[in-house]
């Protein structure tokens, strides 16, 4: 690892005040291991990990604000949360392990890095950890890496399963930015495809501090987290399906859905849910939802197998949520 | 800087990188806490922080000096052994015990996240969670034992819960060895 300096701070003011070459610690649990393969080299890290950020709040609109510090374990248990968000907690509880559940905090979980061999390994290319230097998974082991939204600099998969969840619950990220201005970004806006440039992730500026997660007020229909991964606990998905889907008088009256394993970000395609908008809840239904889904799917040798197991695992998720 | 572990404070000197498992076992002589991957994969270096079991190698000394810091030497000692310790020597719990600290503080964190009514992915109801063997291993999966001594953790972590078994208590399993060995 390299040396750093370290500096702790007490409030979020003072956390973006000099942001230079540094990195915010709080859970540590990927960054630390990043920086113990020098993946990650900070020069500086932030310690903001006793900051004032680790309440769920009641929204005036019926939903929740979540700080960014609140502990994954603590989140996936919160009563509220299993009440009106159930996507949300099983996604959590689908992920690591208790341990680093227990450490890993809400906003961390959404920076986390790709866990792409070639990334981790620094004696391979990677575009995303050396701009411009090569992709060495296209062509070689890439059993766990994207199929959709990727580019010929990267194909490397986001590997979250809470950050699905938020995705399907239109969640909204609430920041810091060094000169004092707060914004909230849409989920749906705050992770950017690879494109040229996989080195930047999202749109976050330097030195900018996540603070909240925003939930708005729960939707209608039942939710499901559904998880397909290489063993039965404590392994990154394959595929995941976070589904919440409302049916009244025999037709599918909304739908949203996102997809883990599959893109380098949370995956959400509206022309999945379109295919089922208006329709009676059957498996011609889901099957157009599904072909929706891959219809730009490219598989690149050891995962091309993804692209009809996510098909399979979105049928089957909608077939168990609607009954059908 | 200063740490509180095992209720004992102590002094170190040193490097911001330090990991509270190399603390623990390169400076302060608490050589219990195991380092097996030392990138959070394997479960080990298990500690309690103010009674959450984490893993002690991707926490940073520095980060904790106000917080209370349990390793397996402050859980038992010979001769005062930990009511999972005892199951685990009971069920043979272990194989070659590289793991098994990892898996007594674990255990511990475990069963109060447990009495807390925390769920799992193995909770059909997350809201009333029903502490079953499917719950243990799940909640459990972050140890690993390469050895291979899942069934007797499994077995030493249902008794002290209070679960009641589906299997072998300890002393028919005494009794089927000494039968086995007599054959």
């Amino acid at each position: 690892m390299k040396s750093f300096t370290y500096e702790k701070v007490d409030t979020p003011e003072a956390a973006v005040r000099n942001t230079e070459a540094a990195r915010y610690i709080a859970g540590g649990t990927n960054l630390l291991d990043l920086m113990k393969l020098q993946v990650e080299t900070p020069a500086k890290l932030i310690d903001i990990s006793r900051l004032d950020l680790a309440s769920i709040d009641e929204r005036d609109d019926g939903g929740l604000t979540i700080g960014a510090l609140v502990p994954n374990s603590d989140l996936a248990a919160d009563p509220r949360i299993i009440a009106r968000y159930e996507v949300l907690s099983r996604a959590l509880l689908a992920g690591a392990s208790g341990q680093l559940r227990n450490k890993a905090s809400t906003g961390g979980n959404l920076l986390q890095r790709t866990r792409c061999y070639y990334f981790y390994d620094t004696s391979s290319r990677c575009n995303k950890r050396v701009p411009r230097s090569g992709c060495d998974a296209i062509g070689g082991e890439n059993r766990i890496l994207a199929v959709l939204g990727t580019s010929e600099h990267c194909i490397a998969t986001h590997p979250s399963d809470m950050a699905v969840a938020m995705r399907a619950l239109d969640a909204v990220i609430v920041t810091l930015k060094p000169d004092g201005d707060r914004r909230r970004i849409s989920i749906h806006d705050l992770y950017r495809l690879p494109g040229h440039t996989p080195h930047i992730e999202t749109v976050l500026e330097q030195g900018e501090l996540i603070t909240h997660v925003e939930l708005p007020k729960p939707p209608a229909g039942k939710q499901a987290y559904r998880k397909v991964r290489d063993r039965a606990s404590y392994a990154f998905a394959l595929v995941s399906v976070a589904a919440i889907v409302q049916v009244a008088d025999g037709k599918v009256e909304s739908a949203s859905l996102a997809f883990g394993g599959l893109g380098p970000m949370p995956w959400r395609d509206g022309a999945v849910e379109a295919a089922l908008l208006g329709h009676a809840p059957t498996d011609a239904a889901f099957a157009a939802a599904a072909d929706a889904l891959v219809a730009q799917a490219k598989g690149h040798g050891s995962n091309d197998f993804k692209i009809p197991l996510a098909r399979r695992t979105l049928i089957t998720t909608l077939r168990d949520l609607t009954g059908a | 800087m200063r740490f509180t572990i095992n209720g004992r404070a102590y002094d170190a000197d040193i490097d911001l990188r330090t990991s509270i498992l190399d603390l623990c076992r390169e400076h302060l002589g608490l050589t219990g806490t195991k380092k097996g991957c030392d990138h959070g994969q394997c479960g080990a270096c298990t500690v309690l922080i103010n009674g959450r079991r984490v893993n002690s190698c991707l926490t940073l000394a520095v980060m904790h000096q106000d917080d209370e810091v349990t390793t397996i030497e402050g859980l038992g000692q010979v001769g005062n052994l930990h009511p999972i310790q005892e199951a685990s020597v009971r069920h043979d719990g272990y194989h070659c015990g590289y793991c098994t600290p990892g898996q007594v503080c674990s255990t511990v964190g475990m069963l109060d996240e447990v009495a807390k009514g925390w769920p799992s992915h193995a909770s059909r109801d997350l809201a009333a969670p029903h502490f079953d063997d499917d719950e243990i291993s799940e909640r459990m999966s972050g140890n690993l034992c390469r050895c291979g001594a899942y069934p007797n953790i499994v077995d030493a972590i249902r008794e002290v819960a209070g679960i009641a078994s589906k299997g072998r208590t300890a002393d028919e399993k005494d009794a089927a060895m000494a039968s086995e060995v007599m054959a």
